[in-house]
């Protein structure tokens, strides 16, 4: 690991300004992700700002009927909050799908949208990989490529979001709350939080220099049916393969955003349209102008057979 | 000077030459992103309570809660498996949750009180999750045990407190210590040798007993 300086900041604005005005420093939350990469030094910040002070961690109400998550609360937190887990099942059950119970336990919600791609060429430090070192190249393209993207990747990337929880939280018109350096507040939606690889991998969300997430709003419940079904090569703790978050209504029409296949959680507002039609053409929908690599050339049907299932679960309920 | 002597090349001198080359070799391709200058290393000083005793170290900002109890308190008790969050051996408890201590900073941990396997009994004086380990012949090596020790015991704890699970068919429903509940939640707990269906049994009779 590099060598780096720490302090915990008191403030959300006063965390935002010592990132801004240190270079190569970061945010640190839980650190599952953020420390695993610094032990194979392909993240080097040079200083940590702990943002565990700053009451980030509470779950409370909206005025407007939603639900606000801290940026600080635990994904354990989140998943077992009772009015998460009544009025936003999807939510819970995403995370609960996700990592071990032990992360869980320390994972955040800010931690876990901005956690990084588990591409095995970015984690190998020998390998070429232009997200890790830009320029260096894609050794997934023509290299072991089974579990990475098949829609929405690019030339310079085939990397995926690895998450589970914004998977739902995408279904959910979630909206991520920032604050910048000079104390300024934002509000981005999710589906515009994360952004496709195109010819910079190595920027991966639209956050700007110094910028904090402070929580996730949630809008009113959806009511429904919640799903969230993981394939996976194990039947716990392994990253999905192919993952779909959705809400089912009671006359067929509903959401969907699908995991394990995109540089972000994949919806589009065509495929949940087509819901009603059945999982084949919702699935098509999605899909549209996917490029598989003969590795990953399984996941186009299996999106379809995932969504199948899920849809067959709903109306037997 | 001897021109000859100049030109030899000793084969200790070629191996440490090709070993430089090759150390050069991986840094070039291993080289991030250039960055702004690290800064020297820091240390700094952390105050947490261990298994109900205070310590006080002054340590590298890097070094991680697990390096901190085995290497400066020498409480040995928690492995170092895989030190990436994969394998569970580190699991230790931090105010009552158990956490992978190889994936958190020592420095993170002012005012907290942390638990190691050390902390939970004492070779006279078992935890009751400890007996039952011994009881139903819970591991085979050792190495993992201590892991799948704190993170039973934590386990145990998360179904009382209600936490839900992936192997839970209601979310809204309230948890019980079943076989397949408490299979999922020890999923974060690697056994080389494969023990798993004698700490399941372990685990099975400290619930009955504490339900």
């Amino acid at each position: 690991m590099k060598p780096f300086t720490y302090e915990r900041a008191k403030t959300p604005a006063e965390a935002a300004a010592a990132v801004a005005r240190t270079p190569g420093a970061k945010f640190i939350a839980g650190g599952t992700n953020l420390l695993d990469l610094m032990k194979l030094e392909i993240e080097t910040p040079t200083h940590l700002v702990d943002i565990q002070d700053l009451k980030l961690d509470r779950i409370e109400p909206t005025s407007g009927g939603g639900l606000r998550i801290g940026a600080f609360a635990t994904n354990t937190a989140t998943a077992s909050d009772p009015r998460v887990r009544r009025d936003y099942g999807v939510l819970t059950r995403a995370i609960v799908a996700g990592a071990s119970g032990q992360l869980r336990n320390k994972a955040t919600t800010a931690g876990n949208l901005l956690q990084r791609t588990r591409c095995p060429y970015f984690y190998d430090p020998n390998m070429p990989c232009n997200k890790r070192k830009p320029g260096s190249g894609c050794s997934a393209l023509g290299g072991y490529s089974r579990q990475l993207g098949i829609v929405g990747t690019s030339d310079a990337c085939i990397a995926t979001y690895p998450g589970d929880m914004a998977q739902a939280m995408r279904v959910l018109d979630a909206s991520v709350e920032t604050v910048d350096p000079q104390g300024q507040t934002r509000s981005i939606p999710i589906g515009d939080f994360h952004r496709l690889w195109g010819d910079t991998p190595h920027i991966e969300t639209n956050l700007r220099r110094g910028e904090l997430i402070t929580g996730v709003t949630l809008p009113r419940p959806l009511g429904g049916q919640h799903f969230y079904q993981k394939v996976r090569d194990r039947a716990s703790y392994a990253y999905a393969l192919v993952s779909v978050a959705a809400v089912i209504q009671p006359d067929g029409s509903g959401r969907f955003a699908v995991g394990g296949i995109a540089p972000k959680p994949w919806r589009v507002a065509a495929a949940d349209a087509a819901m009603p039609q059945g999982a084949k053409a919702a699935a098509a929908a999605l899909l549209a102008g996917a490029r598989p690599t003969e590795d990953n050339r399984f996941k186009v049907p299996l999106v379809e057979r995932t969504l199948a299932a899920v849809m067959a679960e709903a109306k037997a309920a | 000077m001897d021109q000859a002597g100049e030109t030899e090349i000793s084969r200790r001198g070629l191996l440490v030459g090709s070993a430089a080359t090759a150390a050069l070799t991986t840094i070039s391709v291993a080289d991030a992103q250039p960055g702004p200058a690290q800064p020297a290393p820091a240390s700094m000083k952390v105050t947490m309570s261990v298994n109900g005793k205070r310590h006080s170290l002054e340590i590298d900002t890097r070094t991680t809660l697990l390096d901190a109890l085995r290497e400066h308190l020498e409480l040995t008790g928690s492995k170092k498996g895989c030190d990436h969050g994969q394998c569970g051996a580190c699991t230790v408890m931090v105010g009552g949750t158990r956490i992978n201590s190889c994936l958190s900073l020592a420095v993170m941990h002012e005012g907290d009180e942390i638990t190691t396997i050390e902390g939970l009994g004492t070779p006279d004086k078992l935890h009751p999750m400890q007996a039952a380990f011994v009881k139903h012949d819970g591991y085979q090596c050792g190495y993992c045990t201590p892991g799948q020790i704190c993170s039973a015991v934590a386990v145990l704890g998360e179904i009382k407190a209600g936490v839900p699970s992936h192997a839970m068919a209601d979310v809204t429903a309230r948890p019980q210590a079943t076989n397949d509940e408490m299979r999922e939640r020890m999923s974060g707990n690697i056994c080389r040798c494969g023990a798993y269906s004698n700490i399941l049994e372990a685990m099975t009779e400290v619930a009955g007993a504490s339900a």
